[in-house]
């Protein structure tokens, strides 16, 4: 069945992807390098909340057909970089295209239309609607979401039985066919993470992009996930993805971008990147979800001491907007 | 006690012409509450605005009964637009505010002396209904022989009512049960989400206010059409709020809801008004004078209709025909 769906969707999208991570191996392993083929391009994209600057991203480009994942620590601003790019949030400033077509002020909902659909690290499931009927939501293009249509379901009757078929064949796939005919509201958090993912890819986007979509799944159904998400790029679509599983990360990703602070720090394929001092020092900054010891705590103190020192030592030759920034801090 | 009479009577209360107005404005309210989970606390408004704008077309300036309804139900759309556009983009607690005063500053400005020639002031206007009144083809007394009956002009109303509810409940169904009426729901659970999978979340919301909004204009001139008066009283706050007593008695996010809700709230209200009158009058009344007056009586109903709401709230909160697994799910 799964096979049946990929050279299917191959087709259909015409991503070569075995050039597409090829064509990344020529790319420099610094923030902001230019990808050979990039779907998304965002510049100078700003975002502030009050005095806390969330987002400050210079250039980034993602490649298409590719795994590419976001990382960094707890609050670097990669959620908020989610909402800024799908049209849910609004930046102070910055310009940002899929596909080559500006994106600024465009709403969310044609963002999504354009193929570009996202899920929520707090999932957002449908709560008093089937879990099959919040597939059917997902499907695009459909007539009977016409109001004068609508009433009239031989207009839209034969579309709502393959968009059916289409969910099945998805639910059956994130092994929540069981759950069919329940409420969405009644299913567990992992489940509820799986549902949102499959429901994204009843709009068959060419970008898919996932806000932690491993947080709270089991490890055993971890694995069949992955295995899901790399059918996704098999199938030609590019995913990105935020993770904290550095496993996973390295299991299934392409390429890795760091953001710490709103910055994007570092970019690189996984291997490179995990060795990175600087990646390595973003985490250590910050209280990373990972369970530490007595003697890293102590560690990271010292190192987040030793930070703060330097950054006062360097202030003379920064900015006005940092220098005041520091001295909040200090 | 007159039982029988008691029985007839409220029955005649919660299947007349009334019930049946009130059954139209839920309605509409199902498709802005119960469906898109849009608070609208204004419906009063909506009836109003296609109430008076029906009746001064013929009473003031003497024009078509049939345009004046027809304008009637554009001012109401009229005025689903003017309140979605800059409410709808914001959060749910905002319409509710805005309706709320748009329906006060509605039935105000309708009132006032300055526009006394126009709208009649706080009298209102009559003799408008004469071309509805002469298409009514029933005489005499009407009704199930010895049950209940009423007056011909109320049954002409209450049917021309209940015949626009069930046309106003089928398009509903058809609506609600299509993809349309499903990215409604969807929004009534979690705009964002839907949004994500590209639907344009405003456009339906004001398709939403506006279908529910010309329901509730159509109670509006039938309110009007079954007083053969229409006044700024009618369109009172609290109209507003027993068409959402009648939605919740019934069920919100049910097609037959309100028609349920309706019949049993007016059927309820008025037996309590007249259990409490009879018990009360006479020479040696059923609850003596020292506990209750006749003119406290007047006011008990309320007091029963809102302990009996409290309870249903507390034992029922889904309403009769609401759905007990769909409440399961708000307790997570
Ligand atoms: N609506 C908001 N109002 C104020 N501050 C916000 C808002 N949203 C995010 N922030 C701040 O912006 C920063 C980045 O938040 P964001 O949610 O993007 O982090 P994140 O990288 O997704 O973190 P996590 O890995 O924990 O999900 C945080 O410091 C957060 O406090
Ligand atoms: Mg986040």
């Amino acid at each position: 069945m799964p096979a049946e769906i990929n050279t299917e969707l191959e087709n259909a999208t015409g991503v070569d992807v075995s050039a597409a991570r090829a064509a990344l191996r020529e790319v420099a392993h610094e923030p902001g390098s230019k990808k050979p083929d990039p779907i998304v391009v965002a510049d100078n994209v700003r975002r502030t909340f009050g005095g806390l600057t969330a987002v400050d991203v210079q250039h980034v480009e993602i490649q298409r057909g590719v795994i590419t994942a976001l990382i960094g620590p707890n609050g670097a601003g990669k959620t908020t970089f989610f909402n800024l790019i799908t049209g849910f949030d609004r930046p102070d400033d910055g310009d940002w295209s899929f596909n080559g077509q500006s994106l600024r002020g465009v709403a969310a909902y044609r963002v999504a239309r354009m193929g570009m659909v996202r899920t929520f690290q707090l999932t957002k499931v449908l709560a008093k609607l089937t879990v099959l009927e919040n597939m059917r939501v997902g499907a695009t293009g459909q007539h009977g979401e016409r109001l004068l249509r609508a009433m009239f379901a031989p207009f839209w009757r034969h579309q709502e039985t393959s968009n059916t078929e289409k969910a099945d064949a998805l639910l059956e796939r994130f092994l929540l066919i069981k759950k069919r005919e329940d409420f969405a509201g009644s299913l567990s958090g992992g489940q509820r993470k799986l549902l949102e993912m499959a429901r994204a890819l009843m709009a068959d986007p060419e970008l898919v992009m996932l806000d932690e979509p491993m947080a709270g799944v089991n490890p055993a159904l971890k694995q069949s996930l992955l295995g899901h998400v790399k059918s996704l790029r098999d199938e030609g679509r590019t995913v990105l993805f935020v993770e904290h599983d550095m496993d996973m990360v390295r299991d299934i990703s392409d390429w890795v971008i760091v953001m710490a602070q709103g910055k994007v720090i570092a970019e690189g394929p996984p291997d490179s990147v995990m060795g990175d001092q600087r990646v390595i020092d973003a985490y250590l900054g910050s209280h990373h979800d990972q369970d530490l010891s007595v003697e890293m705590e102590e560690q990271i103190l010292a190192a987040a001491e030793a930070e703060i020192a330097e950054e006062h030592g360097e202030e003379p030759v920064q900015t006005a907007s940092t220098s005041s920034e520091g001295e909040q801090r200090g | 006690m007159d039982w029988h009479s008691i029985f007839s009577q409220a029955l005649q209360q919660g299947l007349g012409p009334v019930a049946a107005v009130y059954c139209l404005a839920a309605i509409g309210l199902n498709v802005h509450f119960g469906s898109t989970g849009l608070l609208n606390f204004g419906q009063a408004g909506f009836m109003a605005v296609a109430g008076y704008a029906m009746t001064s077309f013929v009473a003031t300036w003497g024009l078509s009964f049939w345009l004046g309804s027809l304008v009637g139900l554009v001012a109401a759309a009229l005025l689903a637009l003017l309140l979605g556009v800059p409410t709808l983009r914001l959060r749910a607690d905002y319409l509710a505010i805005v309706t709320i005063a748009a329906a006060e500053i509605i039935r105000q400005t309708i009132g006032s002396v300055t526009l006394l020639k126009y709208f009649g002031g706080q009298d209102g206007l009559q003799a408008f209904n004469s071309s509805f009144a002469n298409l009514n083809p029933f005489t005499g007394r009407i009704g199930i022989p010895g049950v209940v009956s009423w007056r011909p002009y109320d049954f002409w109303t209450l049917v021309v009512c209940w015949l626009l509810c069930a046309l106003c409940c089928l398009v509903v169904w058809l609506l609600m049960r299509s993809p349309w009426g499903r990215v409604l729901k969807g929004i009534r659970e979690d705009e964002d989400a839907v949004r994500s999978l590209g639907k344009n979340v405003y456009a339906y919301k004001m398709q939403s206010l506006l279908i529910g909004g010309l329901i509730g204009g159509l109670a509006g001139i039938m309110t009007a059409l079954q007083h053969s008066a229409i006044n700024p009283s009618f369109f009172a706050t609290d109209t507003t709020f027993f068409a959402y007593t009648v939605l919740l008695l019934g069920g919100a996010a049910r097609v037959l809801g309100p028609v349920a809700g309706t019949i049993i709230f007016w059927f309820l209200i008025s037996f309590l008004d007249l259990f409490f009158g009879a018990a009360t009058s006479g020479a040696d009344p059923l609850i003596p004078a020292s506990i209750m007056t006749s003119n406290q009586a007047s006011l008990m109903r309320f007091v029963v209709m809102g302990l009996s709401l409290m309870l249903l709230m507390i034992y029922r909160p889904q309403g009769i025909f609401g759905d007990r697994r769909e409440l399961a799910i708000d307790a997570r």
